[in-house]
Order: structure tokens, then C-alpha cells, then sequence
């Protein structure tokens, strides 16, 4: 009972702060309200057994994307602008809105087919995950079943993911690094063209 | 009722996520829109977990006496994707800041309506 209304209780958080990045129109705000919602969401993790997962949404979901997205706000508007506001949206809503219920109330018609919340015969149980959580102390040697799965069984994989934050990490400087800050205004620039 | 204690988790998490995809599709802003982005991807990542939990069960990390735990598969599966997803924010963020030099704004239509005067 009480774990389900800690989840509730959370999740209610988390869809409030949504709610809210849509509303506000200060991008400031926005950017510190997604820090919220990634640091509630590291707390429903917890609730949800899932402690490595937390820590790495706590330390790389609140703290690395809120601080890369404070750093392109700082880059994209200028010193003077204190607002930081983003535009007055110039569309009705009507066509984004029929699209995300049409697609959400599909989306809850699918649940239908989902085992029950936290059944432990569910399928997804019962398949390979007690051999893991069997084997893996003997086999690996780590008393942490996420950490032997991530680095031992899987660790090539590991190795493939850091080949993708490499190539993300490239194509970052290949964008935006290693250049002077070009000193002419956008306007006058395009005229000399 | 029953029905609802066994899937209230999976639609508020939808609910989440739709407020992600409305962010996305409805705000012209790009940092907003990238805001919107990381929502659904961390709505994603709850959906996985809620599939992983088990009732009364203990976080995946052997323990003499313990004997039912959460399932560890998901766990290691959004720890990749947690990761790779910072990675593209990244280079989101990157593309933004490009934008904005070459188009003294980051609002869609305002970009739009440049490139029609072209």
C-alpha cells in the first residue's frame, strides 16, 4: 500500500512538472523544471528497485543535460535579453492536441495486454532474468546483478555504447567546436554574402 | 478497481509521456522542443522499469536471505539508453547553438520564414 502511494505520489510530481515545461513560456524556468522532473523521476527509480538507474538519471539526467541545456540558453540568447522567453506560439493547438490524445488513448488500449503492474509471474520475469539473478554471483564474482549483466555478459555492448558517445562527441565538435566566434552580426553578414 | 491498481502505473506514465510529444509537435522553440524530447525519453525509461518491478521484491544486488528481486534486465537496458540519450541531447543542443548562428534565432517559424525569402 505504501509503495503505491509513494509511486503515485511521484509520478503525480513528475506529470505536474510536465505539465508545467509546456506552460512556461521562460526558458530559464523550463530548463530548471526539467532538472526537477529528471531529479523526481531518480526518486521513482528508487521506489522502483531500481538504484543503478537512479544514480546514473540523478547524476546524467538532472545534472549533465539541465547543465548542457543552461550552457546553449547562455550561447543562444543574448546577455540583454533577461526574459529569455520563448515566442507567443503562432498555431492553434487543436492539430498537435488531436494527435497526442489519438495517439495516448491508443497507447492506454495497448495497456490493456500488459501484465499487471509488479506481478512477479509476469512473463518478462520468468524468461532469462532468474538465470542472472542465479548465476551471476558465482559465474562474475559481483554481488551487483546490473553491474555483472552491464560489464561482464554484456560488456561488449558497454564497449559499443561508448563508441556511440564518441561519435556524439565528434559530431558536437565538428558543429560548434574549435571556431572563433564570428564578430559580425547575422544581418550584415548575409548582405556581404 | 482491480483493473485500475494494475495498470494505473503504465497510464500515468503515458500520460507523461504524451505531455513530452505535445512539447515536441506543438512548441516552436527548440530548446523547448528539446526539453520536450528528453520528457518522452525518460517516460520511456519509467514504462521499462515499471515492467521490470516486482511486488515486494529488493533492488537487483545479491544479499544472503533475500529471495525475490526486481528484475535486473531492464535496469541495464535503460542504463545504456540513459546514457546514449544525454549523448544525442548533446548533440541536439549542438545543432541548436549552429542554428542560432546561422539564423539569429532558434524559433521554427521564424527560420521558416527566412528560408521562404531565400
Amino acid at each position: 500500500m505504501i509503495e503505491s502511494a509513494v509511486d503515485i505520489t511521484l509520478l503525480s510530481l513528475i506529470a505536474i512538472h510536465a505539465v508545467a515545461i509546456i506552460r512556461m513560456r521562460s526558458l530559464f524556468a523550463v530548463i530548471m523544471l526539467f532538472g526537477g522532473f529528471s531529479f523526481l523521476s531518480a526518486g521513482l527509480f528508487v521506489a522502483m528497485d531500481a538504484a543503478d538507474v537512479a544514480f546514473t538519471e540523478a547524476a546524467v539526467g538532472a545534472g549533465i543535460s539541465t547543465i548542457l541545456m543552461l550552457a546553449t540558453l547562455a550561447l543562444t540568447y543574448a546577455h540583454e535579453d533577461v526574459q529569455k522567453e520563448e515566442k507567443q506560439p503562432t498555431h492553434k493547438p487543436w492539430l498537435p492536441l488531436s494527435v497526442v490524445l489519438i495517439t495516448g488513448g491508443m497507447l492506454i488500449y495497448g495497456t490493456s495486454d500488459i501484465p499487471a503492474f509488479a506481478d512477479p509471474n509476469a512473463p518478462a520475469q520468468k524468461h532469462v532474468a532468474p538465470y542472472y539473478l542465479k548465476k551471476s554471483l558465482p559465474e562474475t564474482g559481483v554481488p551487483n546483478v546490473v553491474t555483472a549483466v552491464l560489464a561482464s555478459y554484456r560488456g561488449f555492448d558497454t564497449l559499443g555504447e561508448v563508441t556511440v558517445i564518441f561519435t556524439a562527441g565528434i559530431a558536437v565538435l565538428l558543429l560548434i567546436g574549435g571556431r572563433r566566434k564570428s564578430k559580425i552580426p547575422f544581418e550584415t553578414r548575409s548582405n556581404k554574402e | 478497481m482491480k483493473y485500475i491498481v494494475e495498470h494505473y502505473n503504465y497510464w500515468l506514465v503515458i500520460i507523461i509521456m504524451m505531455a513530452g510529444f505535445y512539447t515536441v509537435i506543438s512548441r516552436g522553440n527548440l530548446i523547448k522542443k528539446i526539453a520536450g524530447l528528453n520528457i518522452f525519453q525518460v517516460s520511456v525509461f519509467l514504462l521499462y522499469i515499471s515492467i521490470g518491478n516486482v511486488k515486494d521484491g529488493a533492488t537487483p544486488i545479491i544479499e544472503e536471505g533475500i529471495t525475490l528481486y526486481s528484475n535486473p534486465l531492464p535496469h541495464v537496458l535503460i542504463l545504456t539508453a540513459i546514457v546514449v540519450g544525454v549523448a544525442t541531447t548533446a548533440l541536439g543542443l549542438a545543432l541548436v547553438v549552429r542554428i542560432k548562428e546561422t539564423y539569429g534565432t532558434i524559433e521554427e517559424d521564424d527560420i521558416h520564414n527566412q528560408d521562404q525569402s531565400l
